[in-house]
């Protein structure tokens, strides 16, 4: 079975600032990792491995320090990787995102179960994997909470909604968005990771792609532009009270009544 | 469209370019800056760069689009066998609102089996027309068949913008839409408005809410954009049904999926602290697990339910599933009263989306009341059994 994972580096912390007077964002913490959710979509693929055989390959988009992420999937087991990597893949919408990594996916081979994280912490979008499998034209299965098995070239899952689970049989070659419950990633063996510590990874840029017209890559292939970003005006009210016990305790009880939280 | 250039000339200090870029797209390579793949260009460098460092150059206009041909705002009807899921309404709102600025009309699209009339009580939201596609191949969701009868509806009746639910279904169904029309879609909007050339503003928090961003999809129709449920607000039910229902016939053939529902298993409806409108926290301000039950008492006298910060589940006092927090579950209560809670970033990182939030703490300098609306510097021992006392007593009144 050959099993393909999606995986993202991201920063490492989400704790970033707009300077209120100059409008500079400012990081903190100039640290990156895998997008956490991409953990469980790789376990989900370890496992298919030991349970149906095959092969666990993975594919990352982004700068060429991302392939950090796939150096940490080797440790985790994982066969192949491929970066795609390339300056005009820059400011890439879900749109230009998806359509990159569908190239990319082509041209590293055929999958029959390609497998996307839920979300990432920075992008937050969710949309990415559902938008990968248009561009693949193949069935797509998002927020799966279980899979049951695989048999015949279809996989069993469960499907998460709102109220209910369905239980879907979905023909190979399919794509998965795994939720974080669905298991407990492994660690990273530090055996495996001097062992791969050599292994090459594949670096694709636009050269490589079947479709090479750079109008449907990054900036130009996005649909949405950003026109700016600003730090959240909060419409909050802000207050400190001090007092004694029973102050306190009357004004809580006149802002609750206000509020209509008690009648 | 459009792209940054670098001129090496006017830059005069290499490690402040790359230490402005906010996505790590700059980087200085043997004295060389350069623009690497993780650039968005948000153009930050332009503004407040070196003047003169980096330039934007716009790309020659590829083909334009031809916006007036592309009329109405739809709203994707999000439905459990016909049960209309509030968000729903709450777009519908809202839709009206940003249509009433452009001269569009409202519609909605309202996909499964056996729904045919659920879709007339749209009618009392606002809603110009309801398209409705009822048959058994939209049974269960299945994401080819639900976008195929989706298609069918946008290369009919061509909306300017959908707007569609958060929801499990929404969120897999609008990207999978938005790729086939190879057109923009932003996720998780909390604020939407209308240009008058039919351009969606969508505002969205980015970076874990930090920071947020304004999105336009200036060049492809329709524009799609999801939203929340509790983001938008719901317009009245108006008495009089007011629009009309439009049957939409799309071919069996055209709904085939290359998955099959096997079966449908109903989640136990557990109440859970994610769904309580109000809630109290126990922190590690309580002394002893009996005090639990003070709090629990304020909880109830306001209808809520009681949560916690993690030394509590760590110590045995309260289960798991109770606490709060980047390692327990994020809750956005309409109301959340803390008490005796320091605000560790771990556990706000699970509440800081709550709309009401109540502090209780003895220590001014807490950190949780940076994100308190109401900071109350004071012992929860003499707080919660007056207060509790103090409902009580007003209940009876009122
Ligand atoms: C990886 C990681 C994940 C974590 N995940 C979570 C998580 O999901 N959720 C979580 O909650 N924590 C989490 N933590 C722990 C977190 O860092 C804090 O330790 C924890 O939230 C502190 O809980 P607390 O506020 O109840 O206790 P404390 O920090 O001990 O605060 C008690 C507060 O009570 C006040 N107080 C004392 N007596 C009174 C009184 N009589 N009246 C009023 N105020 C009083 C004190 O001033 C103090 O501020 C995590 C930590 C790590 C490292
Ligand atoms: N640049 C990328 N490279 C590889 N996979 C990605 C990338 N961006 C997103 N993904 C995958 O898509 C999922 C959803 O991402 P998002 O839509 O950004 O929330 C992630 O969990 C990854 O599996």
């Amino acid at each position: 079975m050959e099993i393909l994972v999606c995986i993202k580096q991201v920063p490492g912390s989400n704790k970033v600032e707009v300077d209120p007077v100059t409008g500079v964002l400012k990081r903190n913490g100039a640290d990156s990792k895998m997008n956490p959710y991409d953990l469980y979509a790789l376990e989900c693929g370890m496992k298919l491995k030991e349970q149906y055989g095959g092969r666990v390959s993975v594919i990352t988009m982004g700068p060429p320090p991302a392939a950090v992420v796939i150096k940490e999937a080797f440790a985790m087991g994982a066969d192949e990787g491929a970066l795609l990597s390339d300056r005009a893949f820059g400011g890439a919408d879900v749109l230009a995102t998806s359509y990159t990594l569908a190239q990319g996916i082509k041209k590293m081979g055929k999958f029959d179960v390609i497998i996307c994280g839920l979300q990432t912490t920075d992008g937050d979008t969710a949309q990415v994997g559902p938008e990968v499998s248009e561009a693949l034209d193949i069935p797509c299965v998002c927020n799966v909470a279980k899979i049951d098995k695989v048999e015949d070239n279809n996989i069993f899952v469960d499907m998460e909604m709102a109220n209910e689970f369905e239980q879907l049989k979905v023909q190979f070659p399919c794509l998965i968005t795994v939720k974080k419950d669905i298991n407990q990633p492994r660690l990273p063996s530090y055996k495996l990771k001097k062992a791969t510590e050599k292994k090459e990874i594949a670096v694709y840029g636009l050269k490589d792609m079947e479709d090479q017209d750079k109008k449907h890559y990054g900036l130009s292939g996005s649909a949405t532009q950003v026109q700016r970003i600003f730090p959240p005006v909060s419409d909050k009210e802000q207050e400190t009270w001090e007092g004694s016990g029973q102050e306190l305790t009357d004004k809580l009880f006149d802002k609750l009544k206000q509020l209509k939280f008690i009648s | 469209m459009g792209k940054l250039i670098v001129h090496q000339d006017k830059v005069t200090d290499i490690a402040a370019m790359v230490a402005l870029c906010p996505f790590k797209a700059l980087e200085d390579n043997n004295g060389k800056l350069e623009i690497n793949a993780g650039c968005k260009l948000c153009k930050l460098c332009v503004k407040k760069g070196q003047p003169g460092a980096m330039e934007f150059v716009e790309e020659e206009a590829g083909p334009q689009v031809d916006k007036s041909l592309w009329k109405g705002i739809t709203v994707y009807v999000d439905h459990v066998e016909g049960d209309i899921h509030p968000v729903t309404l709450e777009l519908l709102g809202k839709a009206r609102e940003l249509a009433d600025k452009i001269g569009h009309p409202v519609q909605a699209l309202f996909l499964g089996s056996g729904i045919g009339d659920k879709a007339h009580e749209l009618l009392h939201y606002g809603v110009d027309k309801v398209y409705v596609v009822d048959t058994p191949e939209l049974m269960d969701f299945k994401i080819e068949s639900y976008t195929a009868a989706f298609e069918a509806y946008i290369n009919k009746v061509k909306p300017s913008a959908i707007l569609v639910g958060a929801t499990s279904v929404g969120r897999q169904l609008a990207p999978r839409i938005a790729a086939r029309f190879k057109t923009g879609l932003t996720a998780d909007c909390t604020i939407l408005d209308m240009h008058d050339n039919t351009d969606l503003v969508q505002i969205r928090p980015a970076f874990g809410g930090n920071i947020m961003a304004e999105i336009l999809t200036t060049n492809t129709r329709p524009q799609l954009a999801t939203v929340r449920y509790k983001v938008m607000n719901a317009p009245e039910r108006s008495e009089e049904a007011k629009g009309e229902v439009v049957p939409l016939e799309v071919p069996a053939d055209k709904l085939k999926a290359r998955m099959e529902v096997l079966g449908i298993i109903k989640k136990e409806k557990k109440k859970t602290i994610e769904s309580a409108e109000v809630l109290v926290v126990a922190g590690r301000g309580l002394k002893k697990p009996e005090d639990i039950a003070m709090v629990r008492q304020l909880a109830e006298a306001l209808g809520g339910d009681v949560a916690c910060t993690r030394p509590l589940v760590e110590t045995g006092w309260m289960e798991a599933a109770h606490q709060i927090g980047l390692s327990g579950r994020t809750v956005r209560p309409k109301l959340i009263i803390t008490c005796g809670v320091s605000g560790a970033i771990q556990f706000v990182a699970g509440m800081n989306n709550s709309e009401q939030v109540v502090a209780i703490n003895s220590d001014p300098e807490a950190p949780i009341f940076k994100v308190a609306n109401y900071a109350l510097v004071g012992d929860i021992y003499e707080i919660i059994p007056q207060l509790i006392e103090k409902i009580k007593q007003g209940g009876a009144l009122a």
